[in-house]
């Protein structure tokens, strides 16, 4: 049945795990059309507009633990998967080590959705992109795309993948960290680095496996660590990011120590900006410093024209925004920087 | 459509447990409507972007319309029925009246909710404080700023502390 | 007791509150009856094809499905101007936009109504599309969209030689600017129930601010007597006018009812909301106009290029529009408008809040701005020096009566300190200002007749009540607490008195619905006719009891009195019962036709009002030219209201204006890519949050209008008006670049950055309007005020 406007969720089979196990038993044998739900607010919409075949859902919420959140700045903490935006942005521990974890949480759409929508969903966020987070109507009357039961990228026609925008506000900051999420399926357990559980793809975006479920995530202790996350967006709150950077930075005796960043909204995984950032080692950053780099960072960054705003508009952003990422991070003025994105006269 | 497919779900619902035969793929916002018959819950896009469904969920602001009822046989769910103590209405209720808050009134009951919400932890909240909880709520009526002040108004007819100065 | 108003001019809370605050009001789609059916509809995916075959046999055949539709089944055509019949409740030959309705189904439950519009087969013969102005104009592109040619509507009306008065000025300037669609988006979805009795009775519950006309449009498409259709407004869950026209599903839905013979609910997801639209039509327009040195206006000429979209709908009044009001801000004594409307492969354009005004007030402001700029005049001097005057007629045969645009002016410049501040703002931030003036209802109906265009009904009871009966339908307005106010003033009796029934074509006298800003001032001067003759009947029977003459009363706190003697009276309810023990029931209908003003030409029907509202404001705007973002830190607005009925409600129409104005200027814009709709979403569709809200400083300014209900004018559509320009004169007052286009993007004020860099013109928008070849001008002689200059 492929449905045509109405946002009734498909008829399937709501199932609520009681143990990860179970859950991954479930997703790992359903043939591929089992989901995990954990929050809902980035499934379901999606799902209503029948983004996915799903016979399937498999509920995490009822499994015992599953929103905790241990540990503090000194040793490291672990946020299990099921820890609402919400209570990562508002927990006292987060908040003083990992800034940027909180501030990314804390700019994800709204309270509601902060309230409801959990760490590993907002790690797992379905690449998005304007031809394709659309009704099923809207994407036959336009043409289907290879994303979903077409064979043409709308946004690219030439390119034989898809270039839907990895949208996770959090993603790139457990990449700036250097966090690691840990991965629970059939065959056990195991534990990667945030940037290694994403693939540069639109549509096959992760390494996680089927039947793996995220646990939780953990991020390294952060004793003498400095970060911030900007988030551009049209408007102050509902907004995706259009923009995103993340920079964390590990400071001793008053020099960097090291430098780390990641992007969001500018392809189709965190884009790592690190490499960019190696040059702050060993000093303390001044303004000129700052801008230079950022103003070299936003080359891996490739917006399309599948998101709000202008994709040319979006690039020109982006140093202005790892700028004011940097800014704050270093304790300068994040707003007062030496960037612009104005257009070359 | 095989009826087979429908579960039993018991809902707590402003203090009033329902048990009710569903399909498990219908939304809260659906068996709230369409199945209990409290239809001052609303809805504007079904997907998460306008919470005109807003609820509270163990007095936490929820989009019924992303809410699955089988995950929340456990909570405490309000809808703005449930605002008013018997025949008196909440002082939001009140104040959001006085103050002409509601204009069409479609908003208003999601964002009566989010700000008892708000309330409830926060008895004298800022006005950034409020603007940034109602955030989430859409209005196309009214541009916002009665429904701050209305907020301002009931909270300060609740409370005997002054407004903070922040967040 | 003086004579003093108890209840007009007082922010009482209003009698819909508490349902609305309580959840109780019931909005269409909260309607739940027995054995209701789901009604879907098949939409088109192609923005201009021809029909070839419908094979609806899969769709019938599924279990739970109990009609469906196409149609062959609804062939009368209609729509909501009588000139404009050219819509189909279900499309037979042709689809004109992604969107356009082809089937419909009733289902017991939406999952399988779903299934059944997925089964329905339908064969298009995809025709060239098209999405523009240029496209819709451009020669050879195949065939038209309707009839033989994209124009749908050209009109060209000249009052006084307008070239001799701008070429023979001191000093003349041309400006081209665009301003984008955008659309109504109410929080509420459209819906409709219907159902229809073995008793052969339709009824209709609907969110429409129409019933009227869906009432007569039900009549005819159905093509089924008036008198056996009901049609009962549903409050509306904000409408903004993209409630104001006769939707498919309400057609639909009707006819479903009848073919089953259940109740039918048609709800429309947001999604259909976008295509069902009538919102503001993008507007190419050029403006030029000649000035005495000292900024005295001589003469204008304004051209305006609509894009209409796929049908007709208000389009021949929205094209009038944009060349109506010029002249009721501004005197001007020669005038030339020339105006255009094409047909395009996108959902129809029709009337948002300020109807086919707000762009051309975006071009005339800025314009100004520039002009004032040129003659070293500074802004509010320039319009000072153009103001039109009080009882008077413009260029184009408008009447003025009351006209407060002075004093909103000067209490917003003075509140602002606009014209110092406009120079000592710091970097990035800048003030803006415009002026506006609006209708208070149109002065003729949609359809030509001479019935009253609002008409109310009140009955008193024994007991002191007062029921009041009108056609008129809350949208979130206040239309009900108008009418309550006024007739509880009257009457001397408390607003809950008051038992209101409105909005039920069975029960209520017309009322032609809550659009074009007119029910305050027209239904509130039926309910006042009304009331006040039953005040004369109630003054009748109370003065022969108090022996005393019906003059001297005065009706007040619940009670007849004699005024000079106030402890000399009876009850409200006494007075009630002494009248209908000597003459019966005691009921009184008032109604409301406005003045005909219309002037001696074609199209002057459309401009025409009892009275104007006019409105000045200042923006302010915060510009970060790193990025090109604006912000809207803060607002002032004087609104000349006529008189606040009640001003809380007044301030909040403006701060809602206020707020749809911003976001129209900054944000929100309706586009197309690849032939169909960009984005018809709530979360790519930029409506502004609680984080964008300004401050907002509003001033009342009350002109009490001679013809308005206790001296009312309009508040619901007015003030958005000059907030649109106001920003676009902040941001070039803040970082010196215009924006000529609406909305004012950041991408755009980068661009216009850089070209400022580069020393080049510091300006966006667009440089030329299409050639065009209008018809001919009419020659219209001007009034004899104007004839001399
Ligand atoms: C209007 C709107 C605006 C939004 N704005 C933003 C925004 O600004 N920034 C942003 O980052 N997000 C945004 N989102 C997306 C979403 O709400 C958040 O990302 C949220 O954190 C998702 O979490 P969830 O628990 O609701 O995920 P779900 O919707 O439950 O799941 C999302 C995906 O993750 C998978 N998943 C969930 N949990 C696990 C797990 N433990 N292990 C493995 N897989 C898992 C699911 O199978 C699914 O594929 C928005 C959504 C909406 C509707
Ligand atoms: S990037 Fe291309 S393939 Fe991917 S979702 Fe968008 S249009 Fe489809
Ligand atoms: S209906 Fe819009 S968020 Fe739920
Ligand atoms: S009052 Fe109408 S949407 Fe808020």
């Amino acid at each position: 049945m492929d449905p045509i406007l109405v946002l009734r969720l498909p008829r399937l089979r709501y199932v609520q795990a009681r143990t990860v196990e179970e859950a991954a038993a479930i997703v790992g044998s359903d043939g591929g059309r089992a989901m995990l739900i954990a929050g809902g607010t980035d499934l379901l919409p999606n799902l209503k507009r029948r983004q996915f075949d799903v016979a399937t859902l498999v509920s995490l919420r009822g499994i015992p633990g599953w929103d905790a959140i241990t540990g503090d700045p000194q040793a490291g903490m672990s946020l299990s998967a099921g820890a609402t935006l919400d209570q990562v942005a508002r927990h006292p521990a987060v908040l003083s080590g990992y800034r940027a974890l909180a501030q990314a949480a804390g700019l994800v759409s709204t309270p509601q959705i902060r309230y409801m929508g959990t760490l590993g969903g907002n790690l797992m966020v379905d690449p998005r992109c304007n031809y394709y987070n659309q009704t099923f109507a809207w994407r036959k009357a336009v043409g289907f795309c290879l994303k979903k039961d077409g064979d043409i990228c709308l946004v690219a026609r030439s390119s034989p993948r898809c270039w839907a925008v990895s949208s996770s506000d959090t993603a790139p900051v457990a990449v700036a960290f250097a966090a690691s999420v840990v991965l629970q399926g059939m065959a056990g357990t195991r534990r990667v680095r945030a940037a290694e559980l994403y693939r540069d793809d639109g549509i096959d975006y992760t390494t996680r496996k089927r039947d793996e479920v995220i646990t939780s995530v953990e991020f390294p202790a952060a004793r003498t660590t400095t970060s911030a996350y900007w988030k551009l967006r049209r408007r102050g709150s509902f907004d995706f990011p259009i923009v995103g950077a993340a920079v964390v930075i590990w400071w001793e005796d008053g020099v960097v120590r090291d430098a780390r960043g990641a992007l969001s909204a500018v392809g189709s995984h965190p884009v790592d900006i690190s490499s960019y950032l190696s040059s702050l080692r060993g000093v303390h950053p001044d303004e000129r410093l700052i801008a230079e780099l950022a103003a070299a960072a936003d080359k891996p960054a490739r917006p399309l024209d599948n998101t709000d705003l202008s994709h040319y508009w979006r690039k020109r952003m982006t140093r202005v925004f790892i700028e004011r990422a940097l800014r704050d991070a270093a304790g300068l003025d994040p707003q007062a920087g030496l960037l612009t994105a104005q257009l070359k006269s | 459509m095989p009826v087979t497919d429908k579960v039993p779900v018991h809902l707590l619902v402003n203090g009033e447990a329902y048990e009710v035969m569903v399909p498990p793929y219908k939304t809260l916002l659906e068996v709230l409507r369409e199945d209990l018959g409290l239809t001052g819950t609303k809805h504007g896009c079904e997907l998460g972007e306008c919470s005109m469904c807003g609820v509270l969920v163990d007095g936490k602001p929820y989009l019924s319309c992303l809410a699955m009822p089988l995950d929340l046989q456990q909570a405490e769910i309000s809808t703005v029925e449930g605002l008013a103590n018997g025949n008196e209405p909440h002082p939001l209720q009140r104040a959001f009246a006085e103050l002409g808050a509601a204009q069409c009134g479609y908003c208003t009951p999601a964002m009566l909710l989010t700000a008892k919400s708000l309330l409830d932890s926060n008895p004298r909240p800022s006005r950034e404080a409020i603007r940034q909880a109602l955030a989430g709520v859409l209005c196309r009526c009214t541009g916002y700023l009665k429904i701050f002040e209305a907020v301002e108004l009931a909270a300060a007819r609740s409370s005997t502390s002054p407004p903070a100065a922040h967040v | 007791m003086s004579d003093e108003l108890s209840i007009v001019g007082q922010s009482l809370v209003k009698p819909d509150a508490m349902g609305k605050v309580s959840g109780q009001t019931k909005f269409a789609d909260d309607l739940m009856l027995p054995r209701m059916l789901f009604g879907r509809l098949l939409r088109s995916p192609y923005p201009h094809a021809r029909i070839r075959r419908i094979d609806t046999s899969k769709a019938t055949a599924i279990p739970g499905v109990l009609a469906v539709l196409t149609g062959e089944d609804l062939p009368v055509k209609f729509g909501i101007l009588p000139v404009s019949q050219d819509e189909e409740a279900l499309a037979r030959e042709k689809v004109r936009y992604v969107g356009d309705p082809v089937a419909a189904v009733a289902a017991t439950d939406e999952w399988i109504a779903d299934e059944a519009i997925d089964r329905i087969e339908v064969e298009f013969e995809e025709l060239p599309r098209y999405m523009s102005l240029e496209e819709a104009l451009a020669d050879g592109g195949g065939e038209p969209i309707h009839g033989r040619t994209n124009v749908h509507k050209a009109v060209a009306l000249e009052f006084g030689d307008t070239e001799e008065a701008i070429s023979g000025a001191a000093h003349q300037r041309e400006d081209i600017v665009f301003f984008e669609g955008n659309t109504h988006l109410p929080m509420e979805q459209h819906a409709a129930v219907a159902q229809y009795g073995q008793d052969g009775r339709l009824t209709l519950w609907s969110s429409t601010q129409t019933p009227h006309y869906v009432h007569r449009a039900l009549g005819k498409v159905l093509e089924m007597p008036m008198s056996r259709i009901r049609v009962i407004a549903t409050p509306n869950g904000g409408g903004f006018g993209g409630k104001s026209d006769i939707f498919a599903h309400e057609l639909v839905a009707a006819k479903l009812a009848l073919v089953t013979g259940r109740p039918v609910k048609i709800t429309l997801t947001r999604e259909e909301v976008f295509y069902a639209h009538r919102g503001r039509h993008p507007v190419l327009m050029k403006v030029r106009t000649g000035f005495t040195k000292e900024g005295v206006i001589t003469g204008m000429q304004f051209q305006s290029f609509l894009d209409g979209g796929g049908y007709g709908s208000y389009g021949v009044a929205s094209t009038y529009y944009t060349g109506a009001l010029q002249t009721t801000t501004y005197a001007i004594p020669r005038y030339r408008f020339e105006g255009a409307r094409l047909f395009t492969n996108k959902p129809p354009c029709g009337p948002k809040r300020g109807h086919g005004t707000p762009q051309p007030r975006f071009a005339l402001e800025v314009h100004l701005d520039k002009v004032a700029e040129e003659l070293g005049i500074d802004p509010v001097n320039l319009r000072l020096r153009n103001l039109p005057e009080p009882d008077s007629r413009t260029v184009n045969w408008l009447r003025i009566t009351s006209c407060g645009l002075r004093a909103c002016i000067e209490k917003v410049a003075a509140e602002s300190r606009f014209l110092e501040q406009r120079r000592a703002m710091p970097a990035g931030r800048g003030l803006g200002f415009a002026v506006s003036s609006y209708l208070s209802g149109a002065g003729t109906a949609i359809y030509w007749n001479e019935m009253p265009h609002s008409e109310v009904q009140l009955k008193v009871d024994r007991g002191g009540g007062v029921a009041l009966l009108c056609g008129a339908i809350d949208i979130g307005q206040g239309s009900d607490h108008i009418l309550a106010a006024i007739a509880a003033e009257v009457l001397g009796v408390s607003l809950d008195d008051i038992q209101l029934t409105t909005a039920d074509t069975d029960l209520t006298p017309i009322d032609l619905g809550s659009y074009s800003s007119r029910v305050t001032f027209m239904a509130g001067n039926a309910a006042r006719a009304a009331a006040e003759k039953v005040r004369a009947i109630l003054f009748e029977a109370a003065a022969e009891a108090l022996q005393c003459d019906p003059d001297d009363l005065q009706a007040r706190d619940r009670r007849v009195f004699r005024r000079a003697r106030p402890e000399d009276g009876m009850t409200f309810a006494q007075a009630v019962v002494a009248a209908e023990a000597k003459r019966g029931v005691v009921a009184a209908s008032g109604s409301y036709t406005p003045p005909r003003i219309a002037g001696p030409y074609k199209g002057s029907g459309v401009g025409p009002s009892p009275a104007y509202s006019y409105s000045a404001a200042v923006v302010e705007v915060d510009c970060d030219a790193r990025t090109g973002e604006v912000r809207v830190p803060q607002v002032w607005i004087a609104h000349d209201i006529g008189r606040a009925i009640n001003p809380m409600l007044v301030v909040g129409q403006v701060e809602g204006s206020v707020y749809m104005a911003l976001g129209e200027a900054l944000m929100e814009e309706q586009t197309f890519r690849l032939g169909l709709h960009k984005f018809p979403s709530m979360l790519e569709y930029k409506s502004p949050t609680a984080l964008e809200a300004p401050v907002i400083h509003t001033y009342l300014v009350e002109t009490i209008d001679p013809e308005g209900p206790f001296g009312a004018k309009e508040a619901g559509q007015g003030p958005l008006l000059p907030v649109i320009p106001a920003v676009a004169n902040a941001v070039y007052n803040a970082i010196g670049v215009r924006i000529d286009e609406i909305p004012i993007t950041p991408d755009r004020v980068l661009k216009a950055l850089a070209e400022k860099a580069k020393g080049r013109l510091p300006r966006v928008g667009p440089r030329r309007v299409p050639a065009f070849a209008f018809p001919a001008l009419i020659q219209v002689e001007r009034p004899p005020e104007w004839t001399q200059s």
